[in-house]
């Protein structure tokens, strides 16, 4: 019987662990970095121990002090999580040999499967269909191959080689980021099967010998092998194909003695074949989708056979309707998945259904790792939030999904949540058509959501109007007078945001009613921004007839052409977050009056004395705030510094030139532009 | 509290004749504006703009609080007068860092303002509203290139705008000055007077005599960056307080120094922040106003769409029913309102409003005179009744009633009427008109009438045929309120539907100073 259970991960996974804990009894021990001490997971938990320092290598992927941290709390079983230590046989064997209960497989079944190499040979021993590999980069023969990690997880360390040119690099650069992530270079290759689906099968396997399959998952839509949409059941399934992977999960699970949740994943090739490709030991991220279709809590069976107790059932319950989920992460798909950091200042999702546990009716659930206000930093992935539809059917499941990312507002960091939206709403999708390259042959699907011209315009003038609101509902004096008011008209309010598609003009003039007179968006040359605001540029009237239904500092509805569209405008500091139907954007608020920089230009004696040392010659650039030359007075040497990047253009004085107060040093001109 | 009820039908025909006769005033009006707005017309606009440098009202956008109301006032100074409209500069009152303030903003693309009396007049005026209503003043400098006050009508008078921003540091309001261009000769004192100065670097020349002319006078050859250039006052006379890199650097600057006034207004805020705006429909202002000025109407229409809820709690009802008074709020500012209302001032009407004013002295309460009158009723009945004494009565209880005024003439405003109720020989501290409105010593049918009349006593023809009709047209052209409002006898025609709005910002205005009402006696029932 476990106790009180320490969970040796962060983020989601954390929380979703607990939530189990909870639901049974059993008490709770979070472990966290530096970074995360405010994580919600952290503070959900019933206690929590320090692990000093930032790097997973310092804190994630140190047993040793997770296992000090199970001593100190009082812990009498840890829970992995998925990634950092949880397929680490050698982490595995010493939580049990410390006496504690290890949520997860025997330590040597983890050792048998950690070896992807070593894994495949002992699953076609057994004969189960498993796809040739080459255990030593210099045995492939034929071309594209996927080199990967041995002990890889995830979808880290994996690299798709089209050409024999680039193996060697890609080996070098699967070997680094292996040794780094999971301590282990070994790298093996194997052939890479064009337009495969990745199928994995869910087995929970108790110590008594019973072996349980939850169905498929089907996780194609991948991004560098890592996955980011996951399905289960796989629509390209059918019963027959299911049956025969789930026989085959069985046979894989009992050929190596497996004992609690793993996962047995598989290659399906256009032609229906498939190959078993991996064994998972631990809990995946994407097991809420199967937790939906099926109704169990399948951290609590874990939990359950970890304590040595018998699976509950004998069979597996049916899986009704069909479940989606989308990890919403915090990077920009349209800079090469550049990872995004900044202050969550926002994060809400619309009429979430549950959280971390299995609905009792479809809906929506959310497993989010992260909360308002958290820090998203460099340290760990950028997963930020899984979210999952569950619905009767895949068309009901992906518009669900789809309709609550684009309600969802994400504030402070940017995220892959336009991505997801328009991969759930591509046709291709939608039918079931996809595959592991699903994003490189649908570029598309790069596309920011906000991309009609339209939309970016209504929204920026949603930000302005909201701007507005606010200065009116706080103006110290002539609050209930109308906005902008004028009785000569003669421009319009201005404000300049730095938007997706750089620095953009939002004019507009309110009349004496409130209703909007005219308004207008426009690009400004990023050179002409000091133009900006005094309305000089007439910009083309081709902006659709707006009237404003109402405007308040956080929402603003617009009727469009008949339309009405609301805008939600969030504001921190000077960034206005816009969510509307028709997409988000992030605009900064470009300053109305920008500190000029000095100008350069002659710089004077600050006191009688004589010329020191001289540094520069005429001619020569300096930068701001680089010392000139001396000016020696009283024994006192006095730098003389450049105001601003310039050129020396005049120096009428020598070292030891006597010169009066204001007297001209040396003459500093602009560099031209 | 009473909520005022309306008459008003906008399917009555008089309803249609009135929105009529109101547009086609508004028409002329916004063409006044745009002679205004259009300065010194597109050329000399294009050269100014191509030379970098901004127009006044661009100026004013930047530098008064984003979506705050602007105020232009007296903007169609000039008009009829033959010198240009608006004359070369543009005053208002304008919210900057939360501060109340008059903002005088020269108009370089207007020439020959040296020798336009009204610029200076228009000047003082702005400068004028600034002492009277505790305002902060700042003046965006920028005169057009040497001039020199040529003519006397100009120059006399002009010096009296450095006496009256003197006098306001001197008052405690503060004044600053932002030079953008030329401030040479006379112009060079208003930066010296003020109490914070910015000149824009490369563009602000201020001196006492130009560089021609001192070469003219001295044989000096100075260029006019060393003589009255920004970074030479800056640096070395000190007649620069700040040196700005550029334009929007000097409206920034200027915008601090504001903020640095660390000013507090004196005078009441607001009762609610949020009040109720009227029960109905300001468009409606429109078709209020007769198209006849001889018709009458009740000003209750007007307060109905002007005053907060358009609450109104009249006092004193049934007696002189010809003058409305009673008390309501604008924008969240109690007001007195003193009203004509069937046009002639008899007696009863004057004790009336006599009465209600010293009410507002005593409890210090700014007043508010809507102006439609008629006339006096004249007679010898009126005369044995005291129409004189009570006249003079009223005259003498508002010209020593101390709450500060407001006055809109929303009609007519003939003879003793026109400053009984306030009128611009009163000082209020704003006056402004209705595009319909009339001023005139008496209507063009009185002074018609009495023509005919005198033409007969004594014995002549009554001129030449079609005679009347000139005089008619004559009154009406100079009694209209363009023309009137050209010669800065008020403070701007309005657009009826900005009333409220134009209201709103002179009682929030004139709270900058303290409100006290006249002491010495109680109030005397009359």
């Amino acid at each position: 019987m476990i106790r009180r259970l320490l969970v040796a991960n962060r983020g989601e996974i954390a929380r979703r662990v607990f939530a189990s804990c909870r639901a049974v009894g059993i008490e709770t021990v979070a472990v966290h970095s530096d970074a995360d001490a405010r994580a919600p997971y952290v503070t959900e938990a019933d206690y929590a121990v320090h692990l000093p320092g930032n790097s997973p290598t310092a804190t994630y992927l140190r047993g040793d002090l997770i296992l000090a941290a199970a001593r100190k709390s009082g812990a009498d079983a840890i829970h992995p999580g998925y990634g950092f230590l949880a397929e680490n046989a050698d982490f595995a064997a010493a939580v049990t040999d410390a006496g504690l209960t290890w949520v997860g497989p025997p330590p040597k079944v983890i050792a048998a499967l950690g070896s992807k190499i070593e894994a495949k040979a002992r699953l076609a021993e057994a004969g189960l269909p498993v796809l040739p590999g080459y255990p030593e980069p210099e045995l492939v023969e034929e071309y594209p191959v996927l080199v990967k990690a041995a002990a890889g997880a995830g979808g880290r360390g994996m690299r798709l080689v089209r050409e024999p040119e680039t193996l060697a690099e890609a080996v070098a650069a699967v070997r680094r980021d292996a040794a780094a992530a999971f301590g282990d270079g070994t790298v093996y290759c194997e052939p890479y099967v064009d337009r495969a689906r990745h199928i994995e099968v869910q087995v929970v396997a108790d110590a008594q010998g019973s072996v349980l399959t939850f169905g498929e998952r089907e996780c194609s839509v991948q991004r560098r092998h890592q996955k980011i949409v996951e399905e289960s059941p796989s629509p390209v399934v059918p019963p027959a194909l299911r049956e025969q992977l789930c026989t085959a999960a069985v046979a894989a699970a009992r050929a190596v003695g497996y004992v609690g949740v793993g996962t047995v994943e598989f290659l399906l090739d256009p032609a229906g074949d498939f190959y078993l490709s991996g064994f998972n030991t631990r809990i995946q991220a994407e097991h809420p989708v199967t937790e939906l279709v099926t109704g169990v809590d399948l951290i609590r069976l874990q939990l359950l056979v970890a304590e040595g107790s018998p699976l509950p059932y004998p069979a597996a319950p049916p899986m009704r309707g069909h479940a989606i989920e989308v990890r919403l992460c915090a990077e920009d798909p349209a800079y090469a998945w550049r990872s995004a950091t900044g202050v969550l200042h926002r994060f809400s999702v619309p009429e979430i259904a549950g959280e971390f546990r299995p609905l009792p009716q479809p809906g929506l659930r959310l497993d989010a790792g992260v909360g308002e206000g958290d820090v998203i930093g460099v340290h760990y992935d950028a997963l930020l939030a899984k979210l999952i539809a569950w619905a009767p059917s895949r068309y009901d499941a992906a518009r669900l999904l789809s309709g609550a990312l684009v309600r969802a507002e994400v504030h402070g960091v940017a995220t892959n949540r336009d991505l997801l939206v328009r991969v759930l709403r591509h046709p291709s999708f939608l039918t079931g058509d996809v595959d592991t390259a699903f994003l490189d042959r649908h570029p598309e699907v790069y596309a920011p959501l906000l991309s009609s011209v339209d939309a970016v315009r209504l929204s920026c003038l949603a930000a302005a109007l909201s701007g507005a609101a606010e200065r009116r509902a706080t103006a110290p004096v002539l609050r209930s007078l109308p906005s902008g008011w004028r009785n000569v008209p003669a421009g319009s309010q201005t404000t300049v945001y730095d938007g997706p598609a750089g620095p953009v003009e939002v004019g507009y003039r309110l009349d004496r009613a409130g209703e909007l007179a005219h308004w207008w968006v426009r690009a400004v040359d990023p050179d002409e921004l000091d133009l900006a605001g005094l309305g000089h540029v007439q910009p083309t009237d081709d902006h659709p007839p707006v009237a404003v239904v109402s405007a308040q500092r956080d929402r603003v509805v617009l009727d469009v052409t008949g339309i009405r569209l609301a805008f939600n405008v969030h504001r921190v500091g000077a960034v206005s977050y816009v969510d509307s139907r028709e997409g988000s954007m992030a605009l900064t608020e470009l300053p109305r009056f920008p500190r000029p920089a000095p100008e350069p230009g002659p710089l004077r004696a600050p006191l009688p004395g004589a010329v020191g040392r001289i540094m520069v010659a005429p001619g020569q650039r300096v930068g701001a705030g680089e010392v000139l030359m001396t000016v020696e007075a009283m024994t006192l040497e006095h730098p003389i510094q450049a105001p601003a990047a310039g050129v020396v253009a005049d120096l009428p004085v020598r070292p030891g030139s006597l010169v009066d107060a204001g007297a001209v040093l040396v003459v500093l001109a602009g560099e031209a532009r | 509290m009473t909520v005022l009820d309306t008459a008003v039908d906008p399917r009555t025909p008089s309803f249609a004749d009135n929105a009529a006769a109101m547009s086609h005033r508004l028409t002329e009006l916004a063409e006044a504006l745009e002679a205004a707005r259009a300065g010194g017309g597109e050329r000399y606009v294009t050269r100014h703009h191509a030379r970098g440098r901004l127009l006044p009202r661009e100026r004013i956008e930047l530098l008064v609080d984003r979506d705050s109301p602007f105020l232009e006032l007296s903007p169609v100074t000039g008009w009829g007068t033959g010198y240009p409209v608006g004359a070369g500069v543009v005053t208002g009152l304008g919210v900057i860092e939360g501060v109340e303030c008059v903002v005088v903003a020269d108009d370089a693309t207007v020439p020959g303002r040296a020798a336009n009396p009204y610029a200076a007049a228009k000047v003082r005026r702005a400068a004028r509203i600034a002492l009277t209503n505790r305002l902060p003043l700042v003046a965006l400098v920028e005169s057009d290139d040497g001039e020199a006050p040529a003519d006397l009508d100009a120059y006399v008078p002009v010096g009296g705008l450095y006496r009256d921003v003197a006098r306001l540091s001197a008052a405690r309001m503060p004044s600053v000055a932002v030079v953008f261009g030329n401030a040479v000769g006379d112009g060079a004192y208003l930066p010296g007077v003020a109490d914070c100065t910015v000149m824009v670097r490369n563009q602000a020349k201020v001196s006492l005599a130009g560089p021609a002319t001192v070469t003219a006078l001295t044989g000096e050859r100075p260029d006019d960056e060393s003589l009255g250039g920004a970074e030479m006052h800056a640096n070395t006379s000190g007649l620069a307080d700040f040196l700005a890199e550029d334009e929007r650097d000097a409206v920034r600057l200027a915008r601090q120094c504001v903020r640095r006034l660390n000013w507090r207004k004196l005078g009441p805020g607001p009762r609610s922040p949020l009040p109720e705006p009227p029960k109905y429909d300001p468009d409606e202002l429109l078709a209020i106003a007769s198209a006849d000025l001889r018709t009458s109407f009740d000003p209750r229409e007007v307060l109905a769409r002007v005053l907060d809820g358009s609450e109104f709690d009249e006092f004193k009802p049934g007696y002189g029913e010809a003058m409305v008074t009673g008390w309501g709020e604008l924008h969240g500012y109690p007001v007195g309102v003193v009203a004509n209302a069937r046009g002639l001032l008899g007696s009863a009407e004057a004790q009336k409003a006599a009465h209600f004013v010293q009410l507002a002295n005593a409890s210090e309460t700014p007043l508010l005179f809507l102006q439609n009158s008629a006339g006096q009723l004249a007679g010898a009945e009126q005369e044995r009744r005291g129409a004189v004494k009570h006249g003079a009565l009223l005259l003498s209880a508002v010209a020593n009633s101390t709450v500060p005024h407001l006055a809109v003439q929303v009609g007519a405003a003939y003879g003793v009427g026109s400053y009984a109720l306030s009128g611009r020989s009163f000082q209020p501290r704003f006056l402004f008109r209705w595009p319909n409105a009339r001023t005139a010593a008496m209507p063009p049918d009185q002074v018609s009438a009495l023509l005919s009349a005198l033409s007969q006593d004594t014995g002549r023809d009554g001129g030449e045929p079609g005679s009347d009709t000139l005089v008619r047209q004559r009154m009406g052209a100079e009694s209209g309120a363009l023309f009137l409002s050209g010669r800065l006898y008020d403070d701007g025609v309005i657009d009826p539907r900005d009333t409220r709005t134009v209201l709103g910002i002179c009682l929030s205005a004139i709270a900058s100073g303290p409100i006290e009402g006249a002491g010495g006696y109680g109030v005397l029932r009359m």
